[in-house]
């Protein structure tokens, strides 16, 4: 979409745009390109610059077992997590969607827990599934032993996804809320008149017409469960036990940040940048058939 | 006061060319009403005017100054936009002074002007509000006030009264003709309107696919329309439109199925033409009168005053307008009768008037 | 509409109300955590009903983890970066929306292509920039030779330094460096009808002036949702602070969290934990209940 009417004195136009550029041009472009940089080169242990290696950092990092392990924990996690957040978000959407006494109340309640700083939650989740206090401990006086994400590690995954999947419940339903309130009640009143039932029409009007934010929210969810997970995975496991959680951004933090391993952090930046352009390009499309559909 | 020359003046974009080559004179306090179709390029020749739109080729000069060039504050011309364009976040008196505020006039003068503006256009009362809390006719007199305040050398309308219902419509037109009477400046109106331009107009500009089909006062138009597409836009029911040849003897209309006596006036034989007769001109007469067209009967429009009965001519359709109380049943034969100076010819091929015909009805050849 | 589903509305209150307990218990269980004394909250089970240590607590939180500069920190974050999102996206929208000038779809697409990558997966760069801003702009003049030229000429040696590591600046500047809020603009900015624009030059108004007078009044609503949105996201930055602030001056109260954490092999001080907890989460839950219209809006219009 473009404008039709536009101010003719183009010059003043770019100045509005400098601060934005040179920010992004600091912080964003220069950034990446370093990023780049640093995945092939190697920097000598002490100074004198960076020597080429190619893609020598790519390969040592994609031959060690303990990143296929980060991969697949990060894979274990966005899948579990975004599945969870997503059905219950979805289940609690379209209910209050029915508008029945209360979902006033709901949908002001609900949402609350997405303005809730990950590490926060994080460390409330800690208290509550700790396995010597808090809730789980009574399970565990049940079954001594059964719950331990010290130890466990199949434990302390499920630890992070619970935490996770609370925020992000919250957030997923603020997006089903709108896109069910977006339906026209006329659509909705004409099923009924034809005779279908509120099931019946749940699943032949209104969860048809929410696919797109379905395909939307997924790509969120899981680019955020690869980034907002690091305040999670911080305070409730710092990645263990035996690695069990290390996901992606916490292993390129501890990497790059703990183990001074520039070089490989940034090849690992360069694997999940390219992860998350492919996810965005596959929402951009689905965003393109969005628009169609109206 | 000034008056406007517009030059071969043709407008472009990338692709397409929307206004070819118009040239008009709009004299010093007149009101003139350019009317067409959406899309005819009416709006953007207004808009070239206003300074809105860069002209692609020709000139535009205000008082013989030649204003191609200038940004429309410098070219003393004020606009009322269709949709009346009002800042939501200002109140009226706000919206009205803008203007002069940007042109730094000192806050008292500008709050004087105002005030003498509401009053013209009675808002004094509403001068708090914002424009959300106005109705529609209350946000076309701001948007009017707005235009006024300048005291602009040319007042431009884009389709002011489309938005409004028709009833405020009526009302509005006639205060804007004595405003203007009062202000006696330059103004231009657009619109597709064609009752809106026969009211206002001192003079009438038709225009059709970006060319100027016609100019002249509302009655020249109306009498005698200088092309076809004038003749069926001018006019509602629109005017009856009849597909003829010239013969040896006449002409011959509706595939030969009907003739008319005219004579050829140095026409070669063959040549297609198309005979235009008004709805109103028509007489309704029974059937069977010497010298009328018989035709069938689809439907009657009740109109109050008068009604207009839908006809068809051999599969062509034509209506007649009458304010007599004749009430034809549907399916029933009417004779049709008409004075043949109420016949207008144009040419098929290029749709032009064609002022060569003295015709006479002939008895059907049926 | 006329509906009799007995059954389905019993079971949507049930489901509804299990929801409502599913978000709410958290806050409730960290909040009785924390009115608890250091033997109570470690009682399997822990008692639901709260204890007297409330404020003891919470002073005892506030005091270990230094909580008062930290808070005052992270409003002075999430205020700037929310101000900064505001000012310079209205800024860069208004020029790609406003004006054609050549290169207007590069610029377009430099900045939108900053949406697909957050900053912590450029994290390790981003922290070498931020150790010296003008290090970028040193390599560029390195690499032109005009820093070569620059010394011959006036005989002074470049070097461009200026860290931000420890400073506010450097904690706002690069949560800024991203096109959300452009593009919400930029949607508001194409649905200003355009009569409204030619009607402000019919009146003699300039870019500027439209800008100021016309552009930013009718923005309101949406700074409002983009400046709640940006706050709470900047409120609840956590890697990005973590690595920036070393000194403890500008530590943000979130990073403080891992303070907090009960040592192995300490005494297990959960009731203080949560209390800090309580205090940290508390300002964007106020800021979320406040503002819920803007925040839902401004939510799901910048992700559009």
């Amino acid at each position: 979409m473009e404008k039709r009417v536009t101010f003719s004195r183009w010059t003043i136009g770019i100045l509005f745009a400098v601060p934005q550029l040179l920010l992004i041009f600091t912080f964003f472009y220069w950034p990446a390109g370093q990023a780049v940089y640093w995945s092939l080169t190697l920097q000598q242990p002490w100074g004198g610059g960076n020597i080429w290696v190619g893609l020598d950092n790519f390969r040592s990092i994609l031959s060690n077992a303990d990143y296929w392990n980060s991969i697949s924990a990060s894979l274990i996690f966005a899948g579990i997590s975004t599945g969870l957040a997503m059905f219950i978000a979805l289940v609690l959407a379209a209910l209050t969607d029915r508008q029945l006494a209360g979902s006033r109340f709901y949908r002001v309640v609900l949402i609350w827990p997405y303005g809730i700083a990950a590490p926060a939650l994080a460390l409330a989740f800690r208290f509550i599934l700790a396995p010597e206090a808090g809730f789980m401990a009574v399970v565990n006086q049940v079954w001594p032993g059964f719950w331990d994400p010290g130890l466990d590690g199949a434990d302390a995954m499920a630890s992070i996804i619970v935490a996770f999947s609370w925020k992000y419940v919250g957030y997923n339903f603020i997006f089903f809320l709108a896109a069910f309130q977006a339906i026209p009640r006329s659509l909705i009143e004409a099923a009924a008149m034809d005779g279908s039932g509120v099931i019946r029409r749940f699943w032949d009007i209104q969860f048809p017409l929410i696919t797109p934010t379905i395909f939307f929210l997924l790509v969120i969810n899981i680019t955020e469960s690869f980034q907002d997970s690091f305040g999670i995975v911080d305070i409730m496991t710092s990645g263990g036990p035996a690695n069990a959680t290390n996901l992606m951004v916490y292993k390129i933090y501890s990497d790059g940040f703990k183990g001074l391993d520039y070089s490989g952090a940034a090849a690992q930046s360069i694997i999940l940048m390219l992860l998350i352009i492919v996810l965005t390009i596959f929402q951009f499309r689905f965003i393109e058939r969005r628009v169609h559909y109206r | 006061m000034a008056s406007i020359t517009i030059r071969d003046v043709t407008k472009s974009y990338a692709k397409m060319q929307v206004v070819h080559g118009v040239s008009l004179d709009f004299a010093s306090g007149e009101f003139v009403v350019i009317l067409g179709p959406s899309g005819c390029g009416k709006s953007t020749l207004l808009r070239m005017i206003a300074g809105l739109e860069d002209i692609s080729g020709g000139t535009i000069a205000i008082d013989g100054t030649v204003v191609n060039k200038l940004e429309p504050r410098e070219r003393g011309c004020a606009m009322v936009f269709q949709n009346y364009a009002l800042y939501p976040h200002m109140s009226v008196s706000q919206n009205i002074g803008y203007s002069l505020k940007v042109s730094g006039v000192p806050a008292a003068e500008r709050k004087q002007r105002i005030q003498a503006v509401a009053r013209t256009l009675e808002l004094e009362h509403l001068l708090d509000r914002k424009p959300m809390a106005l109705s529609g006719g209350q946000r076309q007199r701001v948007a009017m006030g707005r235009a006024m305040i300048r005291e602009p050398k040319v007042f431009l309308f884009d389709e002011p009264l489309s938005n409004l219902d028709a009833k405020l419509r009526v009302q509005m037109r006639s205060e804007i003709r004595k405003l203007h009477r009062r202000l006696a400046a330059t103004s231009v109106f657009v619109t597709h309107d064609q009752v809106e331009a026969m009211t206002l107009a001192d003079r009438l500009v038709v225009m059709n696919g970006g060319r100027v089909e016609q100019v002249g006062t509302p009655a020249e138009v109306y009498s005698r329309p200088a092309s076809r597409f004038v003749a069926t836009f001018v006019g509602a029911p629109a005017m009856n439109m009849l597909e003829g040849t010239v013969t040896l003897d006449g002409l011959s209309l509706l595939g030969d199925s009907r003739k008319l006596n005219v004579s050829r006036a140095g026409l070669p034989v063959g040549t297609k033409v198309a005979v235009g007769i008004r709805p109103e001109s028509v007489r309704l007469v029974a059937a069977g009168t010497p010298g009328a067209l018989e035709a069938t009967v689809d439907l009657v429009e009740e109109l109050g005053a008068g009604r207009v009965i839908y006809v068809d001519l051999d599969g062509a359709p034509f209506s007649v307008v009458t304010s007599e109380t004749v009430h034809p049943v549907p399916g029933s034969t009417v004779g049709l009768q008409f004075a043949e100076t109420d016949l207008h010819f144009f040419s098929s091929e290029t749709g032009s008037r064609l002022d060569v015909f003295k015709a006479s009805v002939r008895e059907p050849a049926l | 509409m006329v509906e009799r589903t007995p059954f389905l509305n019993f079971f949507t209150h049930v489901i509804l109300f299990a929801g409502f307990v599913f978000c709410i218990a958290p806050f409730v269980i960290v909040t009785i955590a924390a009115s608890h004394n250091l033997k109570d909250v470690n009682d399997v089970p822990m008692s639901l009903l709260p204890g007297n240590d409330f404020w003891v607590n919470i002073k005892t939180a506030w005091v270990t983890a230094n909580l008062g500069p930290k808070l005052l920190n992270s409003f002075i974050m999430a205020t700037g970066v929310a101000a900064g999102k505001v000012i310079i996206s209205a800024l860069t929208a208004f020029s790609i929306v406003y004006f054609r000038y050549p290169g207007r779809t590069f610029i377009f697409w430099l900045i939108f292509v900053t949406l697909m990558l957050p900053l912590e997966v450029r994290i390790v760069p981003t922290y070498a920039v931020v150790a010296n801003v003008l290090e970028p702009f040193q390599t560029i003049m390195d690499l032109t030779g005009l820093s070569w030229l620059v010394e011959k000429v006036s005989g002074v040696h470049v070097a461009l330094n200026l860290g931000m590591l420890n400073s506010y600046p450097g904690l706002i500047l690069p949560l800024i460096a991203t096109a959300t809020g452009t593009f919400l603009y930029r949607q508001f900015f194409l649905t200003v009808p355009d009569e409204l624009t030619e009607a402000a030059r019919m009146d003699g108004a300039g870019p500027l002036r439209f800008f100021i007078d016309i552009l930013l009044p009718l923005s309101r609503n949406n700074m409002a949702a983009l400046g709640t949105i940006m706050f709470l996201w900047a409120w609840n930055q956590y890697l990005w602070p973590l690595l920036i602030t070393t000194d403890q001056s500008h530590a943000t109260a979130v990073t403080e969290l891992k303070q907090l954490i009960p040592n192995v092999g300490g005494a297990p001080e959960w009731h203080i934990a949560m209390a800090g907890t309580l205090i940290i989460m508390l300002p964007p839950l106020v800021v979320v209940v406040l503002m819920q219209r803007w925040f839902v809006r401004g939510l799901i219009a910048t992700e559009k």
